[in-house]
């Protein structure tokens, strides 16, 4: 039977909802037990994670501060404590990305990037090229590290956990590795990457300060922001907001983009998402081939008109 | 200082890849191949740094069959002053490449390693990590901008959801490079025929690192994505917002 350890991602108060959205996975390969390692500086987030149904054990890690995150110092710790099971999984977030291939590293296996269906306890579905082929893997090494693609996993709404926890402190922290600071984009509005709607911008948007029609239309509607990498690249808006292969992959039930072209790269972050809606001047944009509803049309005549009629 | 750049030879990003119909893989023949976008990328980061003359020279490695020539040689035509190849006929896997680019770094002692944070072909994510960790020097993936504060620490801007994180790494380490770190420059005719020129040594893989730890992942088949059903196109604002209503995706 299998024994899971997922790594929880959390940003110093509040444990991420990738988190439970692992969990989900985890619960898929019919697990003897499932366990949670949160590394951090707030008892509290042990609490988050103990609630969450179906959790046995949390290892609480004590660390001074927030940034004793940083994949060189916690990689050891888990890989020690992933040696007790045949399953050890995180988020493919860029904290996920970043730790998860050196705890593999430590175990001696290759890690399963991106899982984003479960077949049994050794096979799996993953995407390449940009999502345009899927290929089912199978392994049997006495540990599988995996990420899991968020997308393709609901998050686990069960609250009704009881989960016993145990403390230690970090006694693995890096001393060539120094958390300098994160800049923020502090936005108001609903988190990217978990919102049920999401309204971005693309290179037809055209400038930093005409996104802010944008952002008018997503408050009206309490969406989240996204934008293609083109408007990133351009300056229109921070990188945080990028949507796509090397940006954030998403699954909102309503995505509505304007002045996007729909690069494969981009199309990779959004096809999980429920309804996808396009509106560009240019009537043969790709992007027209994935979305549910088009609108061909001025981007800046349609958005002043929704606000009027929504 | 030495660099060193780990790179790898893929389908050019612009080719829209198929699978073949029997599932056994996707079809590569006769398909445009080039350099890893992100590993473009850290070729360019690596001649900035010794342009600036806190390096003195930049040597490029891949992993790959006797093509990956080509590869080399263009990033020689970029500027990296001489080349590696580790022959291997087979595709390696994230570990594997982890253990030949430390036996690399072993024989060329570089003080900073930069490559791609991932292949566009196989969408891993995993080896810049896994050499990090077996080398047991710090990571900086990711990275939107590299610094040096002295000879031996690097200030490097990362990529990461929730915005901009800076980190300080002890040299040597390893970085990963996101799209917006730089552009990398094109190539010119004079700097193709000078390419020629420079030095490309070639490795057995299986001289070199005879015995890899760790076991394949296993390929089963290959598919392609669900396809999205056809949507429909409206002509109006009004039709618009009586569908995302019909939805309840607005009020």
């Amino acid at each position: 039977m299998s024994k899971v350890l997922i790594l929880a991602e959390h940003n110093g108060s509040q444990i991420n909802q990738s988190t439970a959205k692992v969990l989900t996975a985890a619960k898929q390969l019919d697990a003897a037990s499932i366990d949670v390692v949160v590394f951090g500086n707030d008892a509290g987030l042990s609490a988050q994670v103990a609630s969450l149904g179906g959790v046995n054990q949390v290892h609480y890690v004590q660390c001074d501060n927030n940034h004793d995150q940083l994949a060189a110092s916690i990689a050891p710790t888990i890989a020690e404590m992933g040696k007790n099971y045949s399953h050890v999984f995180g988020p493919s977030t860029t904290f996920g990305k970043d730790v998860m291939p050196r705890v593999a590293a430590l175990l001696e296996v290759n890690q399963l990037s991106d899982v984003m269906e479960i077949i049994d306890a050794n096979t799996f579905k993953r995407p390449i090229y940009a999502g345009n082929a899927i290929i089912t893997v199978k392994t049997d090494t006495a540990q599988i590290v995996a990420t899991v693609r968020t997308a393709s996993f609901p998050a686990d709404k069960s609250s009704d956990g009881q989960a016993t926890v145990s403390e230690t402190t970090l006694t693995t922290a890096a001393t060539h590795t120094t958390f300098v600071e994160l800049a923020s984009g502090n936005s108001d509005r609903p988190d990217l990457q978990t919102a049920s709607k999401v309204i971005s911008g693309g290179r037809g948007v055209g400038s930093e300060e005409n996104f802010e029609i944008v952002y008018k239309l997503a408050d009206k509607m309490g969406a989240a922001t996204g934008a293609s990498r083109a408007a990133v690249d351009a300056g229109y808006v921070p990188n945080d907001m990028q949507v796509g292969q090397t940006g954030k992959i998403i699954a909102p039930d309503l995505y509505m983009c304007f002045g996007i072209s729909g690069a494969i790269q981009h199309l990779t972050g959004i096809k999980d998402a429920g309804t996808i809606v396009a509106i560009n001047k240019d009537g043969d944009a790709p992007i027209f081939e994935v979305a549910d509803v088009g609108l061909v049309g001025d981007l800046f005549k349609i958005i002043p008109e929704m606000m009027e009629k929504l | 200082m030495k660099i060193l750049v780990a790179i790898k030879r893929v389908v050019d990003y612009n080719v829209r890849v198929q699978v073949k119909p029997d599932g056994s893989g996707v079809a590569t023949d006769g398909v445009k191949m080039s350099i890893n976008p992100f590993d473009e990328i850290a070729i360019e980061e690596a001649l900035r740094i010794k342009e600036q003359g806190k390096a003195d020279e930049v040597i490029v490695v891949t992993i790959g069959n006797n093509d990956s020539q080509q590869q080399l040689r263009t990033a020689m035509a970029m500027g990296a002053d001489r080349a590696i190849l580790v022959e291997s006929t087979a595709a390696v896997q994230p570990l594997q490449a982890a253990q030949v680019l430390l036996k690399v770094i072993e024989q060329e002692q570089p003080g900073l390693v930069i490559t791609g944070k991932q292949a566009i072909d196989d969408d891993n994510n995993q080896t810049p990590q896994m050499l990090a960790t077996l080398w047991n020097r710090p990571q900086a993936t990711f990275a939107s901008k590299v610094e040096f504060i002295d000879d031996n620490n690097l200030k490097v801007t990362r990529e990461v959801d929730a915005g901009l994180e800076t980190i300080q790494v002890e040299l040597p380490a390893v970085v990963s490079t996101d799209l917006r770190l730089n552009e990398p420059r094109f190539v010119k005719l004079p700097d193709i025929m000078k390419a020629k020129r420079k030095p490309l040594d070639v490795q057995n893989m299986a001289e070199l690192v005879p015995a890899p730890k760790g076991s394949a992942i296993e390929v089963l088949k290959h598919e392609s994505p669900q396809p999205r059903q056809k949507g429909v196109m409206v002509e109006t604002v009004d039709e618009l917002i009586e569908i995302l209503k019909d939805k309840g995706l607005a009020s």
